[in-house]
């Protein structure tokens, strides 16, 4: 796993008493941690535990009813992400976060080519050198295993696995310090699954990436994270080191959850 | 010379929930001590809690009193307290853990299996895996099986790929959870070796064994687990 730069004592983001209610409807309640750079922390739990919910908030996509987030600016200024302003808004979604969907489809767009999906973050960042653009954006493809040769054809035409490795690359090629996933493995055969989360394990631990991963998929958890944090009906209700969760989980929820794993 | 481990009076109970919150005591009242350059065998019958008292000096099942002193970087620090970036510095920096079975990541090759420990903590792919190369030749694993992954290995041969990746860091404690349970004779006198090489470069360690033999080889002590017995 990603063990460098874990020693550093600042946390990169913190969460303070986040909640989210949509009218009489508690989607989230009163979640604090903090994530330090270069770890990895998964979010588990069942449909409608109110996972995505937080990935949202945590990621400034939604706004909360109560409490905030804190991120740490490439200044080292720790800034509250609902004072930004549009311009470090725009830096933080375009740069310095990655954000990958469960569907490519959201975070790619398909009808432009694979090149250009990866080459669009590099323009929106500056990047005007045709040349260059095409360079980065091939040698992320050939990191993430798409052959090169399929540069020029639009996303549409591949399948779900490659599909989703492109979306890796289109994220990390702007060298974010924070990815975002959504259950990022999901609706991909087995088979796949393995070949992308081998792939990402490997990224996230060569560059030295932060993330927060939202799963329901405990292999999944294991094998990516660090520490997780379990959820049910929007709370967290057990945190720790990923394999201490695992395979000494306190929570009658997460015993359940650990114990209704079918052996392969 | 200061203890690298010091135990003193931790105890682990299990609350099986989903069989109606049943207490499932494991043991109470462990106190040992392993200096640096020693060998502690912990022996008692299966099911005493030897392989839980392991996992608790490696934080990975937590402790439910008492204390886990580990000397980590020149400091004690208490395991059964401590938050898990500590742990994860604990384990990068001073403990090693060498379970039963290999934990297989699909599609990774044998050798940077064993080379992982190594890169994750600074040192060059090349020379990481030129140390994984000399361990697995040194565990009879051939040449041809390096760039597979280990997945599709037999049993003996996944534990010698996890022994190789326990070994190969220089970190100053290691714990043994039966290394040499599925080894052929000519493998657990490697073994053996490889034990003794760590005790002379002054590695704590801490082993079960059932083998007796390869327990009065390796062992500096005997600690009975049957004495923290939590009686249920």
């Amino acid at each position: 796993m990603a063990e460098r730069a874990l020693d550093s004592d600042q946390p990169l983001l913190a969460a303070d008493g986040l909640s989210k209610s949509y009218g009489r409807l508690t989607a989230c309640r009163d979640v604090s941690f903090a994530l330090y750079p270069g770890e990895v922390l998964a979010i588990v739990g069942e449909s409608g535990s109110g996972k995505t919910t937080l990935l949202q908030l945590l990621s400034a996509q939604l706004a909360p009813s109560a409490g905030s987030v804190s991120y740490r600016m490439r200044d080292g200024v720790m800034r509250d992400l609902a004072a930004l302003g549009e311009a470090e808004r725009r830096f933080l979604f375009r740069t310095d976060w990655g954000y990958v969907h469960q569907d490519p489809a959201l975070g790619l767009r398909m009808a432009v080519s694979a090149g250009a999906n990866v080459g669009e973050r590099l323009m929106a960042v500056g990047w005007n050198n045709y040349g260059r653009i095409r360079d980065s954006a091939s040698s992320w493809l050939e990191r993430v295993e798409i052959d090169i040769g399929r540069i020029d054809d639009p996303p549409r035409t591949y399948s779900g696995g490659m599909r989703q490795r492109l979306q890796i690359a289109r994220n990390l090629v702007t060298e974010p310090r924070l990815v975002f996933m959504d259950e990022p493995t999901g609706g991909l055969d087995v088979s796949v699954q393995a070949r992308l989360l081998d792939l990402i394990r490997s990224l996230v631990s060569e560059l030295g990436l932060s993330a927060i991963v939202v799963t329901h998929d405990l292999a999944v958890a294991r094998l990516l994270s660090h520490r997780v944090m379990v959820m049910k009906g929007g709370r967290v209700i057990e945190t720790g080191l990923t394999d201490q969760v695992l395979d000494d989980p306190r929570e009658p929820y997460t015993q359940l959850l650990v114990s209704s794993i079918l052996p392969a | 010379m200061t203890a690298m481990i010091d135990i003193s009076d931790a105890e682990k109970t299990f609350i099986m929930h989903l069989q109606g919150g049943v207490e499932l005591p494991v043991v109470r009242g462990v106190s040992f001590q392993v200096r640096a350059g020693e060998c502690v065998v912990l022996s008692g019958p299966s099911g005493a809690g030897k392989s839980s008292i392991l996992k608790m000096i490696f934080g990975n099942y937590r402790c439910d009193g008492g204390r886990i002193g580990i000397c980590h970087e020149g400091v004690q620090i208490d395991l059964a307290k401590a938050e898990p970036r500590q742990i994860l510095s604990v384990r990068r920096a001073t403990i090693g853990y060498v379970s039963q079975f290999l934990r297989a990541v699909p599609r990774v090759a044998a050798i940077d299996v064993v080379a992982e420990p190594l890169i994750a903590n600074g040192a060059a792919r090349e020379h990481a895996r030129e140390q994984a190369g000399s361990l697995l030749r040194a565990l009879n694993i051939p040449q041809r099986l390096w760039a597979l992954s280990p997945s599709t290995f037999s049993g003996g041969e996944q534990q010698r790929v996890n022994i190789a990746r326990g070994f190969i860091s220089d970190l100053p404690i290691l714990l043994l959870d039966e290394p040499t349970a599925s080894l052929d004779a000519a493998n657990r006198a490697v073994v053996v070796d490889l034990i003794n090489a760590k005790k002379r470069a002054g590695v704590a360690m801490v082993a079960i064994v059932h083998d007796d033999e390869i327990r009065h080889l390796i062992a500096d002590r005997i600690v009975d687990v049957t004495s923290f017995a939590a009686a249920a």
